[in-house]
């Protein structure tokens, strides 16, 4: 720990610092009542381009991306790109998706995409299964956070094994909790600000300096390729080949198609003032998809560096890269935005799970006259569960395989897509055939998913997302994203079954939503009345 | 009540060339031309973000809702 003082000094009270923020966002725009659940969760609803750009942006640029993306990048070369056409391609694909959740969100009062498959489908089955993926593929995203700050930690030599050396993590995760659960939706809105603004000041620095310190970017390429040439790993390299192709392309185009599934995300849109507001921050979040490319370069400058992961952890090389190129005092400041960018992700991550626990689960199934007191509670206290959980999560387990599970997350929350965005344009499926299709699509995931292995990590199952064809009996070496398959699976076996329930008369779900609810803005009297749920 | 509008407008079909050109690998998997000696593969991709920008940002221009009133 001795050569890390001054780093771990510039850590804490950077770390501490911004903590102190959000307990001081409970009194920011601070509402008449936060004992409701809207006010709690997404913060009176009233966020503007500018909060909801940090906001959104705070939630899908996560600590785990900076530090998992280089990885890939370190690991296997080009293949790890992927998340650059993928934060492309996102954006205009849900331009117009996000807007109409919005409207109808707005009208019917909905928080959850749970809440959404309920009112358009009619089917309380359907919502509990779209409810509890969205929790499922939510957990291990949260623990993924852990495992950014763990790595930051492992560098400075204050992780590792033991208890008394997860301490730090679990003060880190006491702080979260504390703040999520006195002051919502505020508390990461604000710190999102300043983790952004720490994190572009970094990467800024780092493209510039780091480079010219290895010799440019000719060397830092050049390197690069003669690692992968020397490696007997035949998808490797600073290019892609004939067999990895298919897999990037529909790796980024699965991961596009999910992303706005998930819950947080879902809870960051639903957070903005009206439709402009979305429609704007279409265009201006990919901003962030620079950053994000630039930071995945830091995985060759790693390499560059000759930079040796901590044990076989991985996900440590962009961390041992800034300890070894930047002075100590900068060095902190890089960990803290790592950690910082940690926090935002996880408190909204955990504060969507516990909306759809509290809304689709307790109020559905457990307590049907809950008051909106009960509720808000509910969910403040599912939420510091869901954390803890997380914090158990990563104690117990090896940090590769909550990567592993964080790509079954993916694969599952992919699932729900026939119901929730495509039930945002067409009420043509029939309840049975989605719930069909969702159970055949899960189940293609998770077996596709069982069969992959990795030699690297010394995995047999579960070692990742690229699925050879060949297995399939199909004479080629090429490899497909498993969730891309398992989503043609479940969009086939919706449409056949719900074919097969129309032609046997099967009772469908009444929709409670109409063509206008998906089109109405601020504004209009139907989203006004629907939006004072806060003094019911 | 209000004018039912609708989000249809012949621009949103704009939407689909940024969606479709990051797709295609053959148009950016190759090592060169460099520039400032990043391969094509990444300068090129990173270029695509400019395009996303640019096209969502003019669909987001023509289709808001303060400017065009039925």
């Amino acid at each position: 720990m001795s050569g890390h003082v001054t780093e771990i000094v510039v850590f804490t009270v950077l770390f501490l610092l911004v903590s102190g923020m959000g307990f001081v966002a409970a009194r920011w725009r601070r509402p008449a009542d936060l004992a409701s659940l809207d006010e709690w969760e997404l913060g009176g609803r009233n966020f503007g381009a500018w909060i909801t750009w940090f906001l959104v942006g705070g939630d899908l640029y996560t600590a785990y991306t900076f530090v998992a993306v280089p990885a890939l990048l370190f690991g296997a070369g080009a293949a790890g790109f992927f998340a650059v056409p993928y934060t492309v391609i996102v954006y205009p694909l849900v331009f117009l998706v996000m807007i109409r959740l919005w409207s109808v969100s707005h009208v019917h009062g909905l928080v959850t995409p749970a809440d959404f498959v309920r009112v358009r489908f009619g089917s309380p089955t359907l919502a509990l299964l779209v409810a509890i993926t969205g929790i499922v593929a939510t957990m291990p995203y949260i623990a993924l956070q852990l495992v950014g700050i763990e790595a930051v930690l492992k560098t400075m030599g204050i992780a590792g094994g033991g208890f008394l050396s997860d301490l730090p993590l679990i003060i880190a995760f006491v702080i979260l909790a504390a703040y999520t659960y006195q002051s919502g939706l505020r508390a990461p809105a604000l710190i999102a600000f300043v983790k952004d603004v720490l994190i572009y000041v970094v990467i800024m620095v780092a493209i510039i300096y780091i480079p010219a310190r290895l010799g440019g970017w000719d060397v830092i390429f050049g390197r690069a390729a003669e690692k992968f040439a020397a490696t007997p790993a035949p998808n490797d390299g600073v290019l892609l080949n004939a067999n990895n192709q298919l897999q990037y392309v529909t790796l980024a185009l699965g991961s596009a198609l999910a992303l706005f599934l998930y819950p947080h995300s879902v809870t960051g849109v639903l957070a903005s003032r009206n439709r402009d507001v979305i429609k704007r921050n279409m265009s201006a979040l990919p901003a962030y998809s620079l950053l994000l490319a630039l930071i995945a370069l830091l995985g060759y400058m790693a390499i560059a560096a000759g930079v040796r992961p901590i044990g076989t952890d991985g996900n440590t090389v962009v961390p041992v890269l800034f300890d070894q190129m930047f002075p100590d005092w900068f060095a902190g400041v890089a960990f803290a935005a790592v950690g910082i960018g940690a926090l935002v992700p996880a408190a909204i991550m955990s504060i969507a799970a516990a909306n759809l626990f509290t809304r689709n689960i307790y109020r559905e199934y457990l307590n049907k006259n809950a008051t909106d007191a009960q509720e808000a509670n509910v969910s403040k206290v599912t939420s510091l569960v869901v954390k803890v959980g997380a914090v158990l999560f990563i104690l117990g387990i090896d940090p590769q395989f909550s990567i592993d599970l964080q790509l079954i997350g993916g694969v599952i929350i992919l699932q729900t897509l026939p119901s929730v965005a495509i039930g945002l344009f067409t009420r043509w499926f029939h309840r049975g055939g989605l719930i069909a299709g969702w159970i055949a699509g899960m189940g293609t995931g998770m077996v596709l998913l069982y069969n992959i292995s990795n030699p690297v990590t010394d995995h047999e199952h579960f070692g990742g997302s690229a699925f050879q064809l060949a297995k399939l009996g199909l004479d080629t070496k090429m490899t497909v994203y498993a969730g891309f398959l398992a989503l043609i699976v479940n969009l086939v076996v919706s449409v056949l079954g719900t074919l097969v329930a129309r032609a046997m008369r099967a009772p469908d779900g009444v929709d409670g939503t109409k063509p206008g609810h998906y089109t109405a803005d601020e504004g209009d009297p139907r989203v006004k009345d629907l939006d004072l749920s806060g003094s019911t | 009540m209000p004018d039912e509008k609708s989000d249809r407008s012949p621009w949103n079909w704009l939407l689909l060339v940024p969606i479709v050109i990051p797709l295609l690998p053959f148009l950016f998997n190759a090592d060169e031309p460099r520039l400032f000696g990043f391969p094509l593969f990444y300068w090129l991709q990173m270029a695509f973000i400019l395009l996303g920008v640019g096209t969502t940002t003019l669909v987001y221009q023509m289709t808001k809702r303060g400017r065009r009133r039925p």
